[in-house]
């Protein structure tokens, strides 16, 4: 008699994975063959939603699988859901776009969901080799992906340089697991949390070199400054739905990582609070001070997301489970205002030569009305103002942070708020006040984009106006996780 | 506990010693001269030929890279090989996940013509 219960038990942890796999490998196989090309991009967005359907069925849960190698809690069930549900905005954005550059493959949408299978997996353990495994699941789609556009420079030179800074943040992430294992003897978290007091009196030096070195992986990852550098490049020159995917997915994979292990994991080290503080800091300022300068959209969206990861990095000096909800609540805010901020971006760059530079905004406000209000909605939302979404997220951030006593943060934080809304609000002003000699090329908007560009806007100012119910999304999330 | 890595210390100062050393000699024993044969690249003792930035075809790392692939997968299966009486069923449907992952990459590799050769 086989029992294949246990089977079973462990696959039913991973039903939204497995989802996402099986679409992936249906969509490469189908895009061989010439008569099911065209098939592809309807099988990725149904296995998304299938995948999206399973993790909200799971939402809630606590399931452990695997060994104790996969555990699915409800931090890791509701980034899944997130994860899933940027992957099919990126989809419904890059559609139109890809077929417009001539550079629409199925490929594509399988390597988007390969990549948001591996952001599950990384979001959803407690061990760190497993964590590792995510990442890499996840990064090399993502390399793949960023010079997706095989006849442009940009994008090749932005594969290359992904790829380069990518395998060298990995080298100093395995290190440092490898020293963390040294000191402890174990790769999961949950131990090392158990025996942290001993691991520390025993071996805390290769603990805390382990702790770093992992920090500098993760930091690489997120666009932390001083680990920044590839970013504006790689944003720049990607394909701009695949930059959309960048700045929400990866993002929010690696924040939620970092959440678990430096919140739960490492949470017994006191230096972390006042490293991550500096972090914080150099974080959002460099990224401001850098974002004034730029004249492409693209290049100061890249550089707006360095300052957002410094917003969130003030979670982790703070520490403690309003600030995990914080950060749970700025990534999902952030992951919503970005990618509709960046469909508009897709949309104008659909137009014939257009690169997106600032210059090519100017006059869009006569050109097409509504799609500059979306925008200027998600500028408003990028800077912090109310009634949108980002005010909360910012708001949530610097009421903890000046709650558990960090007041220079906060003000700190509010003062880059400032120094941010120069760059921003300079969209609208080219859109709207530039004056032009030729009247702009207008958009011509798809399903697709214009559900898109619908579902962010409600979101940035439906969850701005009613928080409450995503908060108590955040809120639930930590809950089961601490 | 230092006591037992004292000989990789040795090992390395040695190295150390030993690499300085053959420098250093080859510095003060050896004639300078700088034409002819200096210039040309070293291809152990056969005289190179033609330009080293021709353009190779791709297809060489193609069928590289993806032989290393399935090489890796033949890997894979020995470890769990020996520990499949122990895993049971559940081991054995985790390697046919495994190796369906890598049959599905092969079924792909093969529409898209990666191992034609002409």
């Amino acid at each position: 008699m086989i029992d294949f219960s246990s089977v079973a038990d462990n696959f039913n942890v991973i039903y939204p994975e497995l989802a996402l796999l099986i679409g992936a490998f249906a969509v490469l196989l189908l895009g061989t063959v010439k008569r099911f090309a065209g098939l592809c991009t309807s099988v990725a967005g149904l296995t998304a939603l299938i995948a999206l359907w399973l993790a909200v069925d799971q939402f809630g849960t606590q399931q452990s699988g695997f060994f104790g190698m996969v555990t699915c809690d409800a931090f890791g069930s509701a980034f899944k859901i997130i994860f899933i549900a940027i992957a099919i905005v990126t989809m419904l954005i890059a559609h139109r776009f890809m077929i417009v550059k001539q550079i629409a493959r199925p490929e594509f949408y399988a390597l988007v969901l390969i990549s948001t299978f591996g952001m599950i997996v990384m979001a959803n353990t407690t061990d760190m080799i497993v964590m590792f495994l995510g990442l890499e699941i996840m990064s090399v789609p993502l390399y793949v992906l960023a010079g997706f556009a095989r006849r442009s420079l940009q994008s090749n030179e932005a594969g290359i340089k992904y790829f380069v800074m990518g395998a060298f943040a990995s080298a100093f992430l395995l290190m440092g697991i490898a020293f963390v294992f040294g000191a402890s003897a174990t790769t999961d978290l949950r131990r090392i949390v158990a025996d942290f007091s001993y691991i520390i009196y025993h071996s805390g030096l290769y603990m805390y070199v382990g702790i770093a070195l992992i920090l500098v992986g993760f930091g690489f990852k997120i666009g932390m400054v001083p680990f920044h550098a590839w970013v504006p490049d790689v944003y720049q020159g990607a394909p701009t739905p695949v930059t959309a995917f960048f700045s929400a997915g990866p993002k929010a994979a690696g924040f939620a990582v970092l959440l678990r292990l430096f919140m739960f994991g490492f949470e017994g080290v006191a230096e972390l609070s006042s490293i991550f503080w500096v972090l914080a800091v150099l974080t959002m300022t460099a990224g401001n001070v850098l974002a004034l300068l730029q004249d492409n959209i693209k290049r100061m969206l890249a550089y707006s997301s360095i300052a957002h990861a410094g917003y969130i990095l003030i979670a982790f000096a703070v520490g403690g489970e309003d600030a995990l909800s914080a950060a749970i609540f700025y990534s999902i805010a952030y992951a919503i205002f970005n990618l509709g901020a960046f469909a508009v971006v897709v949309l104008l760059e659909t137009r014939s030569g257009c690169r997106s530079d600032f210059s090519e905004l100017a006059g869009l406000s006569k050109a097409s009305p509504y799609l500059c209000a979306v925008l200027a909605l998600f500028v408003f939302a990028l800077t912090g103002f109310p009634p949108t979404i980002g005010f909360f997220g910012k708001f949530y951030l610097f009421s903890t942070a000046v709650k558990a006593g960090f007041i220079w943060l906060a003000v700190i934080g509010v003062l880059n708020s400032f120094v941010s809304v120069y760059y921003y609000l300079r969209v609208l002003k080219v859109s709207y006040f530039d004056r032009v000699e030729q009247p702009a090329l207008s958009v011509s908007y798809t399903p697709a984009i214009t559900l898109v560009l619908l579902i962010t806007a409600a979101g940035t100012l439906g969850f701005g106006l009613f928080p409450q119910k995503l908060l108590e999304f955040a809120q639930s999330a930590v809950f089961a996780f601490l | 506990m230092f006591e037992t890595f004292y000989p990789i210390l040795f090992l390395v100062l040695f190295a150390t010693f030993l690499a300085f050393m053959l420098v250093a000699f080859s510095i003060i024993l050896g004639r300078r001269t700088s034409l002819g044969k200096k210039f040309q690249a070293y291809e152990c003792g056969i005289t190179p030929e033609g330009s080293t930035k021709d353009p190779v075809p791709i297809k060489f790392f193609q069928v590289a890279i993806l032989f290393l692939l399935f090489d890796i997968e033949v890997i894979f299966l020995y470890p769990w090989a020996i520990v499949s009486r122990q895993l049971g069923w559940f081991g054995f449907i985790e390697m046919l996940v495994f190796i369906v992952i890598l049959l599905v990459g092969y079924f792909y590799v093969l529409g898209r013509g990666a191992l034609k050769w002409d």
